[in-house]
């Protein structure tokens, strides 16, 4: 059972829309923050463009490095949303409620910023990069490769982005309502445009409630997708060792979820200390998604095993040989050992114990934890992969980012830091109508005598 | 069956790895100069390049020459993965690169396992002594994408526009630049299915010392190599 805080809703609107009604002193200064960072990101960028993708550290036969690397990470933290927002939604987990925006938006930012980590920039002729997309010249009859794994991951991105932002803006129609309700001007024109004439009648609700259900299931196979195409870019190459594995896909979408997850840990306790919503989310729902993390995190380490004793039960010497050098070799055994240890070794037996996970500190260091792990993963994965270790010698070789690379790495974070902070100035981070709807299933009626809560779900 | 195959057969018996092939092929195709810098960043193009292996102990060493360009495989791994179709493979056998087509995502170079796919990784140059032999033939490369040996095409297509249709006599006098430049004969080129080309009685001739690079990949390449004769000694000795 969670604690009460029980909040009428004059309260909630207040306590929840401070955000927007009120700037905070530190607002202004992380946000520019940010944006200088992103800046400078999009300055190395354009340096790149202007010289080639020379100014990078890959080469041959390292072909890709750290921007895929960060695609596949953000792409991983976007598995958040559809975690908890469908899935918990589905399954009617009523501690999702604070949370489900916060892992929503958190997606659609987290998609931007895979997009702006790899495909539009690592090309060699980012100018043309449209033409991926799109048909590349069909007055001539020219079409896309349909069986490149190149064309299947902006269709699933795609896919997942416009799921997500509507999702997100379905959700926000009745907060956009009230803060309609709370402006004057012009301001209030605007939000009134986007509650698309919002009432609150019987009829509209039931839209919207549809809408939301229909939206997290349609979403689902999304939740499955996704990942698994991402995956593909590596597991359907035979030229690089230890890719080419079927159990790629499976591996891939629970390391996802592991990150994902943790990510949303993270944003709910950024939340707490930066707007002071405690009455909101408190250390039950911590908890809860504490004890959802031990479980999704044993399972990516069990993928994770599995994936080494396929790989070493080949006895291939190449396969051989880069897993030697992802474990015995500077400096990649380092990086392999944080990685294990920030991954899994460190935060789960943490968790274990209920203080942690009712600790917002705690959880806090531990889901980033998670994520420095899983950024190193996709590292370990892509980069001895693509170092051949194979019988031709001559193309050996090895990488090391440049600072263009680690600067539009920082980029992407900055990217995602200032589109969450943005957010919040704009609109609720934590859904009101969801929390009202939560609040009354625990209102407790009279029958008979009996006074008894009008919704059991817990 | 198509009428033409283009292939190649490598005997490394005959090679010395003069490196005169590399040369060749250099200046045949506008590939630009691969500076020590260059080098230094693991960034060279050669389009063939001669792998170079010691074999034995001190004071017997041998040293072991593979040539090793696009093997211009059946299967190709490269072609599947381009997302915008600018490699594939055209009714001669050929594994071609469509330089315009191409916007530089090295999903192709990833996947190739004999690593000869280059990437342009900055705008090509030549010193100004250099600027007027390149081959007016040869599209010169802008940076941003892959280029790869093309059993230079431009010949190919010289021939075939000379000649007229059927007539093969044209075809077995065709040689790629690297061919041309070998000493030893150690490079053969031709067309796969006429039993009468240089490159089909080289095959036959050497048949029980051939093997393809990476076979066991299912790449199907038509790059054939002859394995070394060996003076008393039966010791096999190929890169697989």
């Amino acid at each position: 059972m969670q604690e009460h805080h029980h909040r009428t809703d004059k309260q909630i609107n207040k306590e929840l829309l401070s955000s927007i009604f009120a700037t905070p002193k530190w607002w202004p200064i992380a946000t520019l923050l940010c944006l200088i960072v992103y800046l400078t990101g999009m300055t190395a960028f354009g340096y790149m463009l202007n010289k080639g993708v020379g100014v990078t550290g890959l080469n041959r036969p390292v072909f890709w490095g750290f921007y895929m690397v960060n695609f596949v990470f953000w792409i991983g933290i976007s598995h958040a949303g559809i975690m908890i927002s469908a899935i918990l939604r589905l399954t009617q987990a009523e501690w999702r409620r604070p949370i489900t925006r916060a892992a929503e938006v958190l997606t659609v930012f987290s998609l931007i910023a895979a997009l702006q980590a790899a495909p539009l920039v690592h090309v060699g002729r980012p100018w043309r990069a449209d033409l991926w997309v799109f048909p590349y010249d069909f007055s001539r009859g020219i079409w896309i490769n349909v069986k490149s794994p190149f064309i299947w991951d902006p269709s699933a991105v795609m896919t997942y982005l416009t799921a997500s932002t509507l999702f997100v803006f379905v959700c926000l129609i009745p907060d956009l309502a009230i803060i309609r309700d709370r402006t004057k001007g012009i301001v209030s024109k605007i939000y009134g445009f986007l509650s698309l004439g919002w009432r609150g009648t019987p009829v509209q609700w039931k839209l919207q409630i549809v809408a939301g259900i229909l939206l997290s299931a349609l979403v689902l196979p999304v939740f499955v997708s996704v990942h698994s195409i991402v995956s593909w870019d590596f597991a359907a190459q035979i030229g690089p060792e230890a890719w080419h594995s079927t159990i790629f896909a499976p591996y891939f979408i629970i390391g996802a979820i592991h990150s994902g997850v943790s990510a949303v840990a993270t944003v709910m306790v950024v939340m707490v200390w930066l707007f002071k919503w405690d009455k909101y989310i408190t250390s039950d729902h911590l908890d809860a998604i504490g004890r959802l993390l031990i479980i999704v995190a044993t399972a990516w380490f069990f993928f994770f095993f599995l994936e080494w004793v396929y790989a070493l039960y080949t006895l291939e010497g190449p396969e051989l040989a880069m897993r030697q050098l992802q474990v015995f070799e500077m400096p990649w055994s380092a990086l392999f050992i944080v990685f294990v240890i920030t991954a899994y070794l460190f935060p789960v037996p943490l968790w274990l114990f209920k203080k942690v996970r009712r600790n917002f500190l705690w959880m806090f260091i531990t889901t980033i934890s998670v994520n420095i792990g899983m950024w190193l993963e996709r590292f370990l994965i892509i980069v001895p992969g693509l170092m051949r270790k194979q019988p031709l010698m001559f193309s050996w070789g090895t990488y090391s980012p440049s600072i263009v690379e680690i600067l539009m790495v920082a980029m992407t974070f900055a990217w995602v830091l200032m589109g969450m902070l943005l957010f919040a100035r704009v609109f609720p981070l934590i859904p009101l109508f969801d929390i009202k709807e939560g609040m009354v299933g625990r209102d407790e009626i009279k029958i008979g005598r009996a006074k008894v809560p009008a919704s059991i779900r817990e | 069956m198509a009428e033409t195959k283009w292939g190649m057969v490598v005997d490394l018996d005959k090679c010395t790895g003069c490196q005169s092939c590399v040369v060749a092929c250099q200046s045949e195709n506008n590939i630009p100069i691969n500076t020590e810098d260059i080098f230094n960043q693991r960034r060279a193009i050669e389009w063939i390049r001669i792998e170079r292996y010691w074999e034995g102990e001190f004071p017997n060493v041998k040293a072991r020459y593979v040539p090793v360009l696009c093997q211009h495989c059946d299967e190709a791994p490269c072609e599947p993965v381009c997302p915008v179709l600018a490699t594939y493979h055209n009714d001669q056998g050929l594994n071609v690169q469509v330089y315009n087509r191409c916007i530089g995502t090295r999903f192709c170079a990833n996947n190739c396992p004999y690593t000869v796919r280059f990437f342009n990784f900055w705008e090509p140059e030549w010193p100004d002594s250099l600027k007027n032999q390149l081959n007016p033939d040869v599209t010169v490369r802008s940076r941003g994408i892959m280029e790869k040996c093309t059993f230079c095409i431009q010949r190919i297509r010289r021939v075939s526009k000379n000649s007229k249709s059927g007539e093969k006599t044209n075809e077995r006098d065709l040689n790629p630049a690297c061919t041309n430049a070998c000493a030893t004969d150690a490079l053969v080129f031709g067309n796969l299915n006429d039993p009468e080309s240089k490159v089909s009685k080289a095959r036959s001739k050497g048949e029980k010392r051939s093997y393809k690079m990476l076979e066991e990949l299912g790449t199907e390449p038509n790059v054939i190599y002859l394995k070394k004769v060996e003076k008393g000694n039966k010791q096999e000795n190929h890169v697989h």
